[in-house]
């Protein structure tokens, strides 16, 4: 193909566009409502995975420190608690720390009235940076010289786990759907304009251009109306995600859900979408022209 | 030049259209290829342009072998031969200019070629004042001299006219065929696949018949003379 042919043939496609302005609308349309549901459905499940990830690290090990030791010796046990791998933070609490928070969980309690902070031990509050290896960090810590118990909600860790993992599969397989029927619908809403335009394939045929001559109109057509329908759902994702967004923080009731701000998701979902876009666009042309070209 | 030798072709679905044709067109001839319905002549263009493959025998045509043409190759084939068709397949939101020009411009053609060679094609065919219409506003003759222009604008060494007064009066159908009868004498082969008997014996040009897909005649005294007999 001649250099001085491709500003002809990207313009050709860009005309394509215009001449048969209704397929070309129908095909946007079709590619904004596919990506908005993708892309709503995306966000929704980043979002949960947040909230049940933040969920996840309130999960805790506590780590009750032999009451032999002073306070100073207490203190210095979270150096090695710090050190070990999985460990995210390790908080200490003083025995007259604990008792404040014991007495105010149970200040109507008559039972524990007498409770002084003898009586408790020093401890660290510790997150963990991945909550499946709970068991195995709590084993670590019981290894560690002054250490004196701990207790920790394996359970608990485990089932947020277990939901995190089963939110995961069913995103990435929702998503892989929703993705395989838009890029059939796309691909159809094509092939409708390219079966409006056969005739003109099969005139060009039959004066012979070559197929690379007859495809790159149609696939700039298809990568400029995949990107034009992409950059639409994007703008109106945006929007009524902040719409969501404002209006769930409006509500007292909603106040659990803590929504990621879009600014945040920005660059993902401007290259993902541009991909979508752009990989509809090209594969949804040149796969339907393909039945065209054996004239 | 086109070399037809032994040629059988039997479709997918068993039909066998053509039973061992022989014919050979010389370059600059002027041809008609005459027969029934069913005959086998939509089969011969099918394979002059690189449509179809022959199932036994060997196609010539304008130096191409196409049993054993390239599919990358077929393009190129067909910029040598331009097919009229009787129901003109022109692009109705076209301009008459610009559906010649399109012919040009889809095989990589410069903008200036297109400029220098349009006008004298519209001109030939005497289409020259009606550039800027488009193919609905004309008459069934004009579009046809628009089709046979889109044809000729990449200057093929063949014409292959398909039926091409099917659709059009006697009087617009005698010069269409007076136009191509013009461009033959310009160089051009000229084949032209009719029923129009009339016509065919007016012109007393060479006449391939076909029947069955089998030559049962060819030359320049008339078949339809010897079929009355």
């Amino acid at each position: 193909m001649k250099i001085n042919n491709i500003g002809y043939l990207m313009k050709e496609g860009l005309r394509h566009i215009f001449t048969h302005g209704f397929m070309s609308f129908a095909a946007v349309c079709v590619t904004v409502a596919c990506l908005l549901i993708v892309g709503s459905f995306a966000i929704l499940a980043y979002n949960l995975d947040i909230m049940v990830e933040d969920l996840n690290k309130t999960s805790e090990i506590l780590v009750y420190v032999d009451s032999s030791l002073s306070d100073a010796e207490a203190k210095s046990i979270g150096t090695k608690i710090n050190m070990l791998d999985n460990v995210l933070q390790a908080t200490f609490v003083s025995r007259e720390e604990a008792l404040q928070k014991f007495v105010a969980d149970h200040q109507n309690d008559s039972a524990f009235s007498g409770v002084q902070a003898q009586d408790l031990r020093h401890r660290f509050v510790v997150t963990l940076e991945d909550n499946s290896r709970m068991e195995e960090t709590d084993g670590q810590l019981k290894q560690i010289p002054g250490v004196a118990n701990t207790s920790a909600a394996y359970e608990l860790a485990e089932g947020f786990s277990t939901v995190q993992d089963v939110l995961h599969i069913v995103s990435y397989a929702v998503i892989a759907v929703l993705l395989v029927v838009s890029l059939l619908i796309i691909s159809n809403t094509v092939k409708l304009a390219m079966y409006d335009r056969r005739d003109e394939i099969a005139i060009m045929k039959m004066v012979g251009a070559t197929n690379g001559f007859i495809r790159l109109p149609f696939v700039v057509e298809g990568f400029t109306l995949g990107m034009l329908g992409a950059t639409l759902a994007f703008g109106l994702e945006w929007v009524m995600y902040d719409a969501l967004v404002a209006r769930i923080a409006e509500a007292d009731s909603l106040k659990l859900f803590n929504f990621v701000p879009f600014q945040e998701l920005l660059i993902p979902m401007v290259v993902t979408f541009a991909a979508a876009g752009m990989f509809v666009g090209i594969v949804g042309s040149w796969s339907s022209i393909r039945r065209f070209m054996d004239v | 030049m086109i070399e037809f030798t032994n040629v059988e072709k039997t479709y997918e679905q068993g039909n066998k259209a053509l039973n061992g044709i022989s014919m050979t067109i010389e370059d600059g001839e002027f041809c008609f290829l005459v027969g029934p319905s069913g005959s086998g002549k939509s089969t011969i263009i099918r394979l002059i342009t690189g449509e179809l493959k022959p199932t036994a025998g060997s196609v010539h045509v304008n130096g191409y072998s196409l049993e054993r043409i390239r599919k990358r190759e077929i393009p190129y084939l067909r910029r040598t031969v331009g097919v009229v068709f009787q129901d003109f397949r022109l692009i109705s939101n076209m301009t008459v200019y610009e559906n010649v020009a399109f012919a040009m411009r889809v095989i990589g053609a410069r903008e200036k070629e297109i400029r220098d060679r349009v006008p004298y094609v519209l001109e030939l065919v005497g289409l020259e004042n009606k550039k800027n219409r488009l193919p609905g506003e004309m008459s069934g003759g004009e579009q046809q001299r628009l089709a046979i222009a889109r044809a000729l604008v990449n200057n093929p060494s063949t014409i292959i006219a398909d039926e091409p007064t099917g659709n059009l009066d006697p009087a617009r159908s005698f010069e269409i065929m007076a136009l191509l009868e013009e461009i033959n004498n310009l160089g051009t082969t000229v084949l032209v696949v009719t029923h129009a008997r009339d016509l065919v014996e007016r012109f007393g040009k060479r006449v391939i018949a076909i029947n069955d897909g089998l030559v049962v005649s060819d030359g320049m005294e008339g078949y339809y003379s010897h079929e009355d007999q």
